[in-house]
């Protein structure tokens, strides 16, 4: 469904992916972990359109998205959770989930949407008319999800969705990830957090600056000695 | 009179308050102090001669004209020059917009003269007298023109669909892009509205004070932009604010003396906000920008 051929993204001078390669297939969760700066949200904001690499090509549903702009990717099914949740904080909740269905064509497709996020996350209903800001950290994270849902995605990237939230809601938002996925959408996951995420996913690859290391089945990965001890903690 | 002046600082203020929103839309969203906006305005005030000439004594249809014709130019001066440059510094964007006033107002002064016209008169002026308040029907149509266009921007920015974009790319230009937003559809947009409301203040003040010439934005901008500063730069309300306290800082001001000082006055105060409040008074603190 996704993939990345040999892409290089710089900074500047600094290199911060060296000719990464990767795929997703439809319906999978894959996870893409690494240590802080080994270039995880460089790979979803180049995926989204945010950055262009210099060297490499993407393609989505076998068609090239390498040059085109974050919003004509959005149209094309392919919706990306930014890192640290990003809603507007000066909006509504019930706007911030507007502002998701910003490409909805019709007003009976945006209300279904709306029904099905509502249904996923209760607290949304409830807080619909808050500001975002005011949101505790879990809800903003709620919120950030299911705002992406609004448009419909075929394929979500979710930058470390777990990011900042105490154990409980981590467990949850993971459950609620594998839930979206068994609903029909493929996910691609970046994550710090390596045990939870490889806990959910079917494959995943490992990026150390700006490089792949090591790929492979999630549950394969999981046993291998070097992650055990890199990004496990033991 | 305390009543009388207050009057006329609000009519005054109105006119900053309509220039000022453009500079604090367009800063919102890009950060650019677009120092051809005021250019903008003094275009608005020509187009609304021309069309006067035309169509005598027919206002709507002059101040539209104006407002449509600086909504093609804003829009077209957006697309050429500052689109390109989106990427570089921002200090090359900066020069750009001082370029483009530049060009602005020398074409003006070929196509014009550098001299001040008289504006055609196309609206009768009736003055009320009540106890020793004067009002001007002008005074009245400058205020009642730039409540309503306030209030509609307001209904906008609120409500529409492309109102509420430009609020989310305010907020967080990549995270919009990310909603599936045309980021370039909401900056001309905004190029637009604020070209559209700085053309009605030139028409507005062009009659006013039956006077159009290619020099009058530049005093009125610099003002507007110390109006959006002192409104909080970005914020739409604060520049509403902005410009009616500014107006009334300058008549009250006028009225205690200092006439000889007039257009330092607001220089005064853009030095007084940014020394005690820098993000204005209804200003956000430091925006994150990632
Ligand atoms: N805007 C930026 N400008 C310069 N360097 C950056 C920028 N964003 C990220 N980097 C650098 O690129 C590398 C990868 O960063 P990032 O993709 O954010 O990593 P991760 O998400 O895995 O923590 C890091 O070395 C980081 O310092
Ligand atoms: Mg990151």
């Amino acid at each position: 469904m996704l993939e990345v051929k040999e892409i290089s993204v710089a900074y500047g001078v600094i290199e911060a992916l060296k000719g990464i390669s990767f795929t997703v297939r439809e319906g999978e969760i894959v996870a893409l972990i690494g240590a802080n700066g080994a270039g995880k949200t460089t790979t979803l904001r180049t995926v989204s359109g945010l950055l262009r690499p210099r060297k490499g090509q993407i393609f989505y549903q076998g068609q090239e998205i390498t040059r085109l702009s974050p919003h004509q990717i959005v149209a094309m099914g392919l919706t990306h959770v930014p890192e640290g949740r990003r809603v507007f904080a000066r909006m509504t909740v019930m706007e911030n989930l507007e502002m998701g269905a910003y490409t909805c064509r019709s007003r009976a497709e945006f209300k279904a949407n709306l029904e099905r996020v509502f249904q996923r996350f209760p607290r949304l209903a409830e807080r619909k008319n808050q500001l975002a800001g005011t949101l505790s950290g879990g809800e903003q994270q709620m919120l950030a999800i299911g705002r992406a849902l609004m448009s419909r995605p075929r394929m979500l990237l979710l930058d470390e969705p777990s990011m900042g939230l105490a154990p409980l809601l981590v467990r949850e938002v993971f459950s609620i990830i594998k839930e979206i996925n068994e609903a029909g959408t493929t996910i691609l996951l970046v994550e710090q957090n390596a045990r939870m995420a490889l806990s959910i996913a079917h494959r995943a690859y490992v990026l150390q600056t700006g490089e792949i290391i090591l790929e492979g089945p999630a549950a394969e990965l999981m046993e291998r000695p070097e992650v055990r001890k890199a990004y496990l903690g033991e | 009179m305390l009543i009388q002046q207050f009057i006329n600082g609000l009519t005054l203020g109105a006119t900053y308050a309509l220039i000022a929103l453009g500079y604090t839309m367009v800063y919102g969203i890009i950060q650019l102090i677009n120092f051809a906006h005021g250019d903008i305005y003094m275009i608005g005030a020509f187009i609304g001669v021309a069309v006067a000439g035309l169509v005598s004594n027919n206002f709507f249809l002059t101040l539209g004209a104006a407002m449509i014709g600086c909504v093609a130019l804003g829009v077209t001066i957006e697309r050429v020059a500052y689109r390109p440059l989106r990427r570089s510094s921002r200090l090359n964007l900066l020069i750009t917009t001082i370029g483009v006033s530049i060009f602005l107002e020398t074409f003006m002064v070929l196509l014009k003269g550098p001299q001040a016209t008289g504006f055609p008169p196309i609206l009768k002026t009736t003055t009320w007298r009540l106890g020793g308040l004067e009002l001007s029907s002008i005074q009245l149509i400058i205020l009642l023109v730039s409540l309503v266009l306030m209030a509609g921007l307001q209904l906008i920015v609120k409500y529409t669909k492309i109102g509420k974009a430009m609020r989310a790319a305010s907020e967080d230009y990549d995270t919009a892009s990310l909603m599936g937003i045309n980021i370039n559809r909401v900056i001309s947009f905004t190029f637009a509205i604020g070209s559209a409301l700085a053309a009605a203040g030139g028409v507005l003040v062009g009659i006013y004070f039956n006077s159009v010439s290619p020099y009058m934005g530049v005093m009125a901008g610099l003002k507007a932009f110390v109006a959006a500063v002192l409104g909080g730069i970005g914020n739409i309300p604060g520049a509403m604010i902005g410009g009616l306290l500014l107006g009334l800082f300058e008549v009250f001001g006028v009225a205690a003396g200092f006439s000889t000082y007039k257009d330092a006055i607001a220089f005064a105060l853009l030095i007084v906000i940014l020394l005690v409040r820098p993000t204005g008074l209804l200003g956000r603190p430091i925006q994150r920008k990632v």
